[in-house]
C-alpha cells in the first residue's frame, strides 16, 4: 500500500508542475504568433519588439516544461507497469501520436524561431511561431485522448486480461475528450493572456516601455475575455457530461450524500463529516445545481451512497466514494477562479474601450496578481478530475492500487519522489528569478541582453 | 504477424535516430568544457547545437512512446526493471534540457561555469547509461516467468557493461568533435579536427575490446557464428576510416563514417537481439518476444498508419532545419543562446 501511496504522490506532483508550465507554454506562444502576425502585417517595430519580448519569456517557461514532460512520458513504465500492461494498447498510441505528430513539430520549429531571426524572411519566421503554437495544441489533444480514456473507456475490448484497442475513431472521437480539450484548451489561453495582461499592468503603474505594453495590454485582455469567458462556458458543458459518464465525481464535487430534490440546489459552503456521510453545515442557493448538471432548473442530482449501492452490485464490494472534501473544495476554487478571471477581464475590457486603463491604478495592481487565477484553475481542475475519479485508474477497469509496478520497492520510490521533488523545486527557483529579472529588464536595452553581457564578458577575459 | 516485425523495424530506426543525432550534441556538450578556452568559445560552441538539440532529444522520446505503443510489456518491463538507471538518465536529461536555455541568460561567470559544468554531466551520463543499458540488453537481464526484472541495479553493472557504456560515450564525443569541425571555423575547428583525431584512435580500441568481450558475454557467437556478417564489418570499417578523412580534411567525409559507425553498430545490436527485445539470462522461454510483448494487431495497423504517413513528413522538415542552420558560427557573429 505505501508504494501505492508513493506512487501516487510522485505522479500527482509531478504531473501538476508539468501542467504549471503547460498551460503558459500553449497560451503565449499563441499571443506571441498573433503579434508576430501583426508585425508582418504591418511593419510596425513595435510588434516586433513585443514578440521578442514575450517570446523570450515564452523560451524560459517553454525550457522547464519540456524537461517535466519527458519525466512524465517515462513515469508510467516506471512506476505504473501493471497499468502499463494493461492499457498500453489503447493507451500507448495516443501517446505515441502525441510524440511524432506534435513534439516532433514543436521541437523543431521552436529551434527554428529562436535561431531563425535573421535567417528567414519575416513570413517564414511568423509561421514558424504558428506551427509550434500548432504542435502544443496538438499535443494536448493527443495527451488529453489517452486521459480521457481513463475517464471514459471507448474503443476497446478486453482481451487476454488486458484492454485491447478495436475502434480508433471512437478513441478520437470520444465525447469525453471533447468537452475536456476545449475546456483545458481555452484555460490555457487564459493563462497566457493573463499573464502578458499582468505583466504589462506591471509596467503600466511604473509607466516604462508605454508604447510596447499599451498594447501588450489590450491584445491581452481582450483574448483573455475570450478565454475565460469560454472556459467558464465549457466548463459548463463538462459538468453536464460529467452527470452521464462519472456520476461519482459530481456528487462528490457536490458532496451531495443522498440523491437531492427535485430541483438540486448548488452547494456554497459545506462542512463535511466523510465517516459519517453527512454534512453539518451546509448553505446552498437553490436551482443552480440543476441548471449545471443538466442546463434546466429542474432534474435530481444521484447522490454518493445512492451511486455506491449501485457500483457494489456492478462491481463488487469496495468503497467508490472518492476523498469527498477535496473534490468539493477544489471544484469550488476552479468556479471562483473562472468567475474573478471572467469579471476582471470584462472589467479591463470596458477600460480599455473607454481608453481609462492608465488612470486605474488599483484596477492594474489587481491584474499582476490576478496572474495567479488560471494556475490555480488548472491546478484545481486536475485535482477533482483525477482524484474524483478514484478508486479507479481506468474508470471501471482498473483500480489504482493495481496499477503499480510490482517489482518496485518503497525506497526506490522514496528515492526517484524526494530527487524530482527536489531538482524541480530548484529548477522552479531559478525559472522565477529569471522570469522577473528580464522582466524587471524590459524590452528596451537592445535587441538582445544576454549577448551584450557575453561582449562585455569576453572583453574582460 | 508481419506487423510485429515493422514494429521492430521502426523502434530500432527510431532509437538509431536518436544515437545518430542526439549522438553529436551529447558529443558537444562532452567537449565544452575542454575545447571552450573562453567563455565566448564555450558559448559559441552551445550555440552549435541550439537549434537542434531539443528536436533530436524527440527522437527517444518518440522511441518510448513507439515501445509503450507497440510493445507494452517491453516498455513496462524495462523502465520498471531498470528503474534508477531511468531515474539518473531523467534527472540528467531534465538538467541539460534548462542548462541550455539558462546559461547564458545572466552574465556573471559563476553561473555560466556552474552551466557548463552541468552540461558537461549531464551529457556524459545519457550516453554512459544507454551504452550500459544496451550491453545489458545483449547479455540478457534477470526477468523472471511473469515478465518482471527480478534484479536489482548493481546487476546492470558488470565490467563488460561498463565498456558498454565507455564504448558509446567515446563513440558521441567523436561523433560530436566532427560535428564541431563542421559547424565552427579557424581556431575552433583546428581545436576540433585535433580532438577528433585523438579520440578517434581511443574508440576505437575501445570498441574493438567490447566487440571481443561481446563474443564471450552474448549469443552473438552462437547467433552469427564466427563470421558475423556484413553490418558489424561495415560499422568496423566506418570508424576506421575516420582518421584518413580527418588527415585529408574532408570533414562532411568524416562526420558521414561516424554516422555510418553508429547506424551499422545499431543495427548489429538490434539484429542479434531479434526477435526477442529483452532477453532473460534466467530461461530462454521467459525472455520478452516481439510477439509476447506486443500489442494487437489491430492497434499496431493503426500505429503503423500514422507512422508510416508522419514520419516522412517528420524528416523532411528535420532535414530542412539542419540546412537552414548549416553556416559556420564565427567568433563576434551573432549568438541566440
Ligand atoms: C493539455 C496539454 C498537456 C498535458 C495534459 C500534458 N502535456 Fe506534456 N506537454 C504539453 C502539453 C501537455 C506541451 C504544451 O505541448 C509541452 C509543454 C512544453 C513543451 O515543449 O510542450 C509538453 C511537453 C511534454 C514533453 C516534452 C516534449 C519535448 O521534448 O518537446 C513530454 C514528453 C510530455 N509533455 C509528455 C506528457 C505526458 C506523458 C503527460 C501526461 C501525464 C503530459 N505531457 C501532460
Ligand atoms: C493528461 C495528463 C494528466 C494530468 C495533467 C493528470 C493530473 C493528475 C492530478 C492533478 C492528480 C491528482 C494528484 C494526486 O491525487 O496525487 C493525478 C493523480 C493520478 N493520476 Fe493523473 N493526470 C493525467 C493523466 C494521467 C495518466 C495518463 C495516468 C496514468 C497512469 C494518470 C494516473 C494517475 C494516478 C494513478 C493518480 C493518483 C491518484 C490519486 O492520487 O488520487 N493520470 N493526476
Ligand atoms: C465556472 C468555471 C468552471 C467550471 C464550471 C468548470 C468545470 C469543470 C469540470 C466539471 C471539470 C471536471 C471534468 C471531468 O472530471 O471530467 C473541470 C476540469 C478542469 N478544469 Fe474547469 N471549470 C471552470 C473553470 C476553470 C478554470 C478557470 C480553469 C483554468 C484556467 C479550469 C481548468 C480545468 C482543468 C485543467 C480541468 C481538468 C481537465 C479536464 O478534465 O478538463 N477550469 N472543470
Amino acid at each position: 500500500m505505501l508504494n501505492v501511496f508513493l506512487a501516487r504522490w510522485q505522479f500527482g506532483i509531478t504531473t501538476v508542475y508539468h501542467f504549471l508550465f503547460v498551460p503558459l507554454t500553449i497560451g503565449l506562444i499563441f499571443l506571441v504568433a498573433v503579434m508576430e502576425t501583426l508585425y508582418v502585417l504591418s511593419g510596425n517595430e513595435d510588434y516586433k519588439r513585443m514578440t521578442k519580448f514575450w517570446g523570450k519569456l515564452f523560451l524560459i517557461n517553454f525550457a522547464v516544461g519540456v524537461v517535466t514532460g519527458i519525466m512524465q512520458e517515462f513515469q508510467f513504465g516506471m512506476n505504473w507497469s501493471s497499468y502499463s500492461r494493461f492499457v498500453g494498447d489503447v493507451f500507448g498510441p495516443p501517446l505515441a501520436i502525441e510524440a511524432l505528430a506534435a513534439f516532433f513539430l514543436e521541437s523543431t520549429f521552436v529551434g527554428v524561431w529562436l535561431f531563425g531571426w535573421d535567417k528567414l524572411s519575416p513570413k517564414m519566421h511568423a509561421l514558424a511561431a504558428w506551427l509550434v503554437a500548432i504542435g502544443v495544441s496538438l499535443s494536448a489533444v493527443w495527451i488529453l485522448a489517452a486521459n480521457a480514456f481513463m475517464q471514459e473507456p471507448v474503443g476497446y475490448v478486453l482481451h487476454n486480461g488486458r484492454a485491447e484497442m478495436n475502434n480508433f475513431w471512437a478513441l478520437i472521437g470520444n465525447y469525453q475528450l471533447w468537452v475536456e480539450f476545449p475546456h483545458v484548451w481555452f484555460g490555457a489561453l487564459s493563462t497566457g493572456a493573463f499573464f502578458v495582461t499582468g505583466v504589462s499592468a506591471w509596467y503600466l503603474v511604473r509607466k516604462r516601455n508605454l508604447e510596447v505594453f499599451t498594447r501588450s495590454f489590450q491584445i491581452g485582455v481582450m483574448f483573455a475575455l475570450v478565454g475565460s469567458v469560454l472556459t467558464v462556458v465549457l466548463g459548463h458543458e463538462q459538468a453536464q457530461h460529467l452527470m452521464v459518464a462519472q456520476p461519482m465525481k459530481m456528487a462528490a464535487s457536490e458532496a451531495l450524500w443522498n440523491t437531492s430534490a427535485y430541483h438540486a440546489p448548488w452547494s456554497i459552503f459545506a462542512v463535511i463529516d466523510g465517516a459519517h456521510h453527512v454534512n453539518p453545515v451546509d448553505i446552498k442557493i437553490p436551482y443552480v445545481l440543476s441548471i449545471l448538471a443538466y442546463n434546466h432548473t429542474y432534474g435530481a442530482v444521484p447522490g454518493m451512497n445512492q451511486i455506491q449501492a449501485l457500483y457494489q452490485t456492478r462491481y463488487g464490494p469496495g468503497n467508490y466514494i472518492p476523498l469527498v472534501w477535496v473534490i468539493y473544495w477544489s471544484f469550488r476554487v476552479m468556479v471562483v477562479a473562472g468567475t474573478l478571471m471572467v469579471l476582471l477581464a470584462l472589467y479591463g475590457v470596458i477600460l480599455t474601450l473607454k481608453n481609462r486603463v492608465s488612470q486605474h491604478t488599483l484596477y492594474l495592481k489587481w491584474m499582476v496578481f490576478a496572474i495567479a487565477l488560471p494556475y490555480i484553475g488548472h491546478t484545481t481542475g486536475w485535482i477533482m478530475t483525477e482524484m474524483g475519479r478514484q478508486p479507479w485508474v481506468v474508470m471501471g477497469l482498473l483500480r489504482t492500487n493495481l496499477g503499480v509496478s510490482p517489482t518496485v520497492t518503497s525506497a526506490m520510490v522514496w528515492t526517484t519522489l524526494l530527487g524530482f521533488g527536489l531538482i524541480y523545486l530548484v529548477m522552479g527557483i531559478v525559472d522565477v528569478y529569471l522570469f522577473i529579472y528580464f522582466i524587471r529588464k524590459g524590452p528596451d536595452l537592445g535587441e538582445d541582453p544576454s549577448e551584450m553581457d557575453a561582449k562585455r564578458m569576453s572583453a574582460l577575459s | 504477424m508481419t506487423l510485429n516485425v515493422v514494429w521492430f523495424v521502426l523502434i530500432a530506426t527510431l532509437f538509431t535516430g536518436f544515437f545518430v543525432l542526439e549522438g553529436f550534441d551529447y558529443g558537444v556538450g562532452i567537449l565544452i568544457p575542454w575545447m571552450g578556452q573562453t567563455d565566448e568559445q564555450r558559448r559559441l560552441l552551445v550555440n552549435t547545437i541550439g537549434p537542434f538539440w531539443d528536436a533530436n532529444e524527440v527522437w527517444l522520446i518518440t522511441a518510448g512512446g513507439a515501445m509503450f505503443a507497440a510493445f507494452p510489456n517491453w516498455y513496462a518491463t524495462l523502465f520498471s526493471g531498470f528503474y534508477m538507471a531511468l531515474f539518473l538518465l531523467l534527472l540528467a536529461l531534465i538538467v541539460r534540457g534548462v542548462a541550455f536555455e539558462f546559461r547564458s541568460k545572466l552574465a556573471s561567470s559563476r553561473w555560466r561555469q556552474t552551466w557548463d559544468w552541468l552540461l558537461f554531466t549531464s551529457s556524459l551520463l545519457p550516453p554512459l547509461l544507454w551504452g550500459v543499458a544496451v550491453a545489458n540488453f545483449m547479455k540478457g537481464v534477470p526477468i523472471d516467468g511473469r515478465m518482471e526484472y527480478a534484479g536489482t541495479f548493481w546487476d546492470l553493472l558488470s565490467p563488460y557493461t561498463v565498456l558498454g557504456g565507455l564504448s558509446l560515450v567515446l563513440l558521441s564525443t567523436l561523433h560530436g568533435a566532427l560535428y564541431l569541425s563542421l559547424r565552427t571555423d579557424d581556431a575552433l575547428q583546428a581545436t576540433a579536427r585535433e580532438t577528433a583525431r585523438r579520440i578517434g584512435v581511443l574508440t576505437s580500441l575501445v570498441l574493438l575490446a567490447f566487440v571481443v568481450m561481446s563474443y564471450y558475454n552474448t549469443d552473438m557467437f552462437i547467433k552469427a557464428g564466427v563470421d558475423p556478417g556484413a553490418v558489424p564489418v561495415l560499422a568496423g570499417m566506418s570508424l576506421l576510416a575516420v582518421p584518413f578523412f580527418i588527415h585529408w580534411k574532408r570533414d562532411g567525409w568524416a562526420f558521414f563514417m561516424t554516422t555510418l559507425t553508429i547506424i551499422f553498430s545499431s543495427i548489429t545490436v538490434f539484429l542479434d537481439m531479434f526477435p526477442r527485445v529483452m532477453i532473460s539470462s534466467l530461461n530462454a522461454n521467459w525472455s520478452l518476444t516481439i510477439f509476447n510483448a506486443a500489442s494487437g494487431p489491430y492497434s499496431l495497423r493503426v500505429m503503423t498508419i500514422v507512422a508510416l504517413t508522419v514520419l516522412p513528413i517528420v524528416l523532411v522538415y528535420q532535414a530542412w532545419t539542419y540546412w537552414v542552420f548549416r553556416h559556420r558560427l564565427r567568433i563576434g557573429g551573432h549568438l541566440d543562446y
